[in-house]
């Protein structure tokens, strides 16, 4: 019999509404298994037990009661700590938020809690979303359940790493860039980028606003399904939410798709390929035809510049949402006092020199609290692709950067558009090897640009996809699979991985911690 | 010497939008609350908020856009002006750059007075942004604090550009007091410049005439352009203008500095000093980083939406002008100084002309007693309470011969003072209209008693009979000047 920490979210779902587990027990189960792990997978940036067996007895009081359950009542989330929850601390990994305490309800949060889910903890991540290992955290590094001398990717790699360790049976991370789907590769777990829009953006810290989408992270896609179905859904505080109603996936995620065709992209499978990554997905696409789908060779040009374009409009964003954190409102400042004390040094030491142009080019008090607040509170990452983007906003710099790196935007979506006219979902590697070694990539900012490689252009062309296990390398790592869809196509997307996952079981087994 | 140059003025006038809510958040936009009580995450920009667009702003602009001819494209956009400043919680401001919602049209303007001849105003656009926060810095130094009000922030500004057509500060004046007036008859904003619903920046700058104006094709020399920031007056705009075109005609003398020599400069106007102060250097920004903001859709307004609100939309001043010219028959100056009251008063005036049909009668009553009054007491029209009812009620009594116009006056007064009717009025006064027959016996008993004054009429001077019109009032203060003059003339002829 599997302990509660083993069962899969849809089956803690089932057993609490009929009774055979409480709340409590499901959250006892991540309590004492964040306990024995969590030290050294380093997931949790912050963990409050109490609250959370709280919550769980209130979700047993309220089934007691004969309440109406939510579709997640009793189910332990975990969520990562770039999603505003009233009255908890949401820091992005940042020492620029380390102490802002958010008064309100992001709306991933608020769909949460009205699904009934017991409110884990936040999770780990690359500070503001930015990187590819969860090495860019102010506060620690995560590790991959699988190996721990690796890294389990990033940004989300603390929702990845903390499902894969079982010390949660779901959870909440983003994707700007591939931030669900590599690290959810990395750690053998299921990660799923919804359609842009699909998932309100209201009150997750913004990295960048037109590529951003939180999703859902699982041990299986029926579980995917499941968090996906609670989080899915119009915002009206958002403006680029989509208006369409969202169907629910998790009825018919296990009704397999019948006729499919499964686009491949040749270049996917080009150098710079894994073997062992290459073997996996062939064999996964393989699979696909044993199951009675068709595979149809598709023609993506312009993916190629994926990841070009994303690293000049991303940071162009960035550097934009980012200008808040300056020291006055909230967040990090300077030491005041010092730092005034320092100006009146270096304004007196101008005068006394005689050097007029040096006094005038002595910062004002206001400038310099914002130069010293930012340049304390961020991290190198962080600072790297705020100048970059600076710099491309910039108004030499403009035309040549930023406005053409959106046509090459709009070139991609147009590829995507013209391939879903002749295939239902396109199959490929998420990543281009299995997890790294931590500190491997870290001290080479574009090596480590290239891991998203494979993830990037679905944030580009606003698709849905998905990452789910499809193999393991010699050495134990997970292997990961990626499917796209065309906009909106979740369910579909859902049930063609869900056909997958049912033909095999790359998705059974559990790291030894 | 200010023959030798002309002063070249283009306004920025950022207009703030009767809303009841800010442009892309449900906080309320009421002015003089508590500090920081009319704030949300969103206006806060707090990680993670997101703006959601405020359509009766862009209803707004786009009856301005229709009142002040321009186009109204049917795509526009929203960007993000970037930079920091303490009252600027999210490090840029929503607005719109190179998509503005309405652009290219013009506004006419004219002095009754004859200052300058009547012209069009070249507007080059009007587009929507959000307001920043309120800065108060502690000017005593002691402690150095400066507290940060951010009610302010996120109320929606139309920003009205227009281009460099105004050449004297009296243009100037002209031009925002018929915008005033434009925006307040649409309830487009309420143009309060003590509250700062409306702000005015001027560009001015000098073009001077060094004897080449006659060359085909030459150019005239300019000065550099000088925007002159925080006007918060028309008397401030009109000043400011006055004493940069003078100080930028010393320099040039001084310097001949032009433009191209020298960027553009931005200069404080100090009010009470009565001088504009250079800025530093480090308070322009020239690189703001705009870019498209990706947080808000674009814009789509279809013809037929633009229709639809102009079919709503109120009469315009000039148009109200034309109409009181040719539909009432009044003169253009009454026309204007009715029009220009504000839209209280012009609707007062249709309402009691209506009712007397007798527009210049009502002109008259309102420009002479109604305006005078108010000024007199400094109320508004409301605050007067005298309804168009009570007015009309009034002219057509005197019309119809039932009030003396000679006591018109003291009538009027006591319905103001006492709150009442025209019939209440005239009782307590004890007005009664006085009889033709009765009146004609007491001329003939004055005439008897006053042989000297007939023998005067009666040697050529009319006007000796003025002495009898006092004595009558006396007898019967209801007497009417005018009648009783023309009796008694009459009596004396048939002597
Ligand atoms: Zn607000």
């Amino acid at each position: 019999m599997a302990t509660p920490s083993e069962l899969t979210a849809t089956e803690q779902r089932r057993r609490f509404e009929s009774g055979e587990v409480s709340s409590v027990e499901l959250t006892q189960a991540c309590v004492d298994r964040v306990a024995a792990v969590d030290d050294r997978v380093g997931a949790f940036l912050r963990f409050d037990a109490e609250k959370a067996l709280a919550q769980a007895a209130a979700c047993d009081a309220a089934r007691a009661e004969g309440k109406p359950l939510g579709p997640l009542a009793g189910v332990p989330v975990a969520v990562k700590d770039l999603f505003c929850q009233e009255g908890e601390i949401t820091t992005c990994a940042s020492k620029i938020l380390e102490n802002f305490r958010s008064p309100y309800d992001s709306t991933v949060v608020d769909r949460l809690k009205q699904a009934g889910a017991v409110l884990l903890g936040r999770t780990n991540m690359d500070e503001f979303a930015m990187g590819g290992s969860t090495e860019n955290s102010a506060y620690q590094t995560s590790r991959n359940p699988w190996d721990l001398e690796r890294s389990p990717g990033g940004s989300s790699g603390g929702a990845a790493a903390c499902v894969a360790a079982l010390e949660a049976p779901l959870s909440v991370g983003t994707d700007t860039g591939g931030s669900i789907r590599q690290p959810a590769g990395l750690c053998g777990v299921v990660g799923m980028k919804p359609t842009y829009g699909r998932v309100s953006r209201y009150g997750l810290v913004a990295f960048a606003s037109s590529l951003d989408q939180a999703g859902p992270l699982a041990r299986t896609v029926e579980d995917t399904a499941l968090l996906y179905d609670a989080l899915a859904g119009h915002d009206p505080r958002d403006s680029t939410s989509n208006p369409s109603p969202a169907e629910p996936c998790a009825p018919t995620v296990n009704e397999p798709l019948k006729g499919l065709k499964v686009g491949v992209v040749p270049e996917h499978f080009a150098e710079g390929l894994d073997d062992e990554v290459r073997a996996a997905v062939e064999a996964a696409i393989e699979t696909y035809r044993g199951l009675g789908a068709e595979t149809v060779e598709v023609d993506l040009p312009h993916a190629k510049y994926g990841v070009a374009t994303y690293y000049v409009i991303a940071p162009c964003e960035a550097s934009s949402n980012l200008s808040r954190y300056d020291g006055v409102h909230y967040g990090h400042r300077t030491d005041e006092a010092a730092m005034l004390a320092q100006l009146e040094a270096e304004r007196k030491a101008a005068l006394a020199s005689g050097d007029a142009e040096a006094a005038d080019a002595i910062d004002t008090a206001l400038v310099r609290l914002y130069r010293q607040s930012r340049s304390e509170g961020f991290g190198p990452e962080v600072k790297r692709r705020i100048m970059l983007g600076a710099y491309a906003l910039s108004a030499g710099y403009y035309d040549a950067y930023y406005l053409k790196a959106l046509k090459v935007r709009r070139l991609i979506r147009q590829d995507y558009d013209r391939a879903f006219e002749k295939v239902d979902l396109i199959a490929g590697p998420v990543t281009a090897a299995p997890a790294f070694k931590l500190g491997e990539l870290s001290e080479d900012p574009l090596s480590m640009y290239l891991v998203d490689l494979y993830t990037v252009s679905a944030n580009l062309a606003g698709l849905p996809a998905i990452s789910l296990p499809c193999g393991k390398s010699k050495a134990g790592l997970p292997i990961g699979m990626q499917l796209m869809a065309p906009p909106l196509a979740e369910e579909k997307l859902l049930r063609g991985a869900r056909m997958y996952e049912q033909a095999t079981d790359w998705h059974q087994p559990t790291p030894d911690l | 010497m200010t023959a030798d140059y002309t002063t070249i003025i283009g306004l920025e006038v950022h207009v703030q939008l009767a809303t009841r809510s800010k442009l892309f958040c449900a906080c309320s936009t009421t002015y003089g609350a508590e500090p920081n009580t009319q704030v949300c995450p969103v206006c806060l920009g707090l990680p993670g908020a997101l703006p959601v667009l405020n359509r009766e702003a862009v209803r707004l602009a786009i009856e301005t856009g229709v009142a002040l001819n321009l186009e109204i494209p049917e795509f526009t956009k929203w960007d993000r002006k970037q930079y920091f400043y303490p009252d600027l919680p999210k490090g840029y401001q929503t607005s719109q750059f190179d998509l503005p919602i309405t652009q290219h049209g013009y506004l006419e303007i004219a002095d009754p007075g004859g200052a300058f001849e009547p012209k069009r105003i070249r507007i080059l656009r009007a587009h929507l942004e959000e307001d920043a926060g309120k800065s108060t810095h502690d000017e005593s130094k002691a402690g150095g604090d400066s507290l940060i009000d951010l009610n302010r922030t996120g109320t929606p500004l139309l920003e009205i550009v227009s281009e460099p057509d105004l050449r004297s500060a009296a243009e100037a004046k002209a031009y925002l007091s018929e915008l005033k007036l434009l925006l307040t008859y649409l309830g487009v904003s309420d143009c309060n410049m003590q509250e700062g619903s409306l702000r005015v920046d001027a560009n001015v700058n000098l073009h001077i005439d060094e004897g080449t104006a006659a060359v085909d094709g030459a150019k005239p020399t300019a000065t550099p352009i000088v925007e002159v920031k925080n006007l918060n007056s028309f008397r401030g705009v009109e000043r400011a203008i006055e004493y940069e075109a003078q100080r930028q005609w010393r320099e040039w003398q001084e310097t001949r500095r032009k433009i191209g020599d020298f960027p553009k400069q931005t200069r404080g106007w100090d009010d009470a000093a009565g001088v504009t102060r250079a800025q530093r250097h480090k308070e322009e920004s020239s690189d703001y980083r705009y870019f498209p903001c990706p947080d808000l859709e674009p814009v789509t307004i279809t013809p037929e939406r633009v229709d639809e609100v102009r079919a709503q939309m109120a009469e315009l001043p000039a148009a109200l002008r034309t109409r009181l010219e040719s539909d009432f028959g009044l003169p253009l100056y009454d026309a204007d100084v009715i029009v220009n009251q504000g839209r209280g008063v012009a609707d007062y005036f249709l309402s009691v002309a209506a009712a007397t049909g007798d527009g210049k009668q009502t002109a008259n009553w309102i420009t002479q007693h109604v305006l005078r009054t108010m000024n007199a007491q400094e109320v508004s029209l409301d605050e007067l309470g005298l309804p168009a009812d009570r007015l009309a009620g009034l002219i057509k009594k005197i019309a119809d011969g039932e009030l003396p116009s000679a006591r018109s006056r003291e009538t009027f007064d006591l319905m103001v003072e006492k709150n009442l009717s025209v019939d209440g009025a005239m009782a307590e006064l004890g007005i009664e209209a006085v009889d033709e027959s009765e009146l004609e016996g007491l001329c003939q008993e004055l005439l008897a008693a006053n042989p000297k004054i007939v023998a005067d009429v009666q040697g050529g001077n009319d006007k000796a009979v003025g002495a009898l019109i006092g004595q009558a009032k006396k007898k019967n203060p209801n007497a009417d000047p005018g009648k009783v003059r023309a009796i008694c003339l009459g009596l004396i002829a048939k002597m």
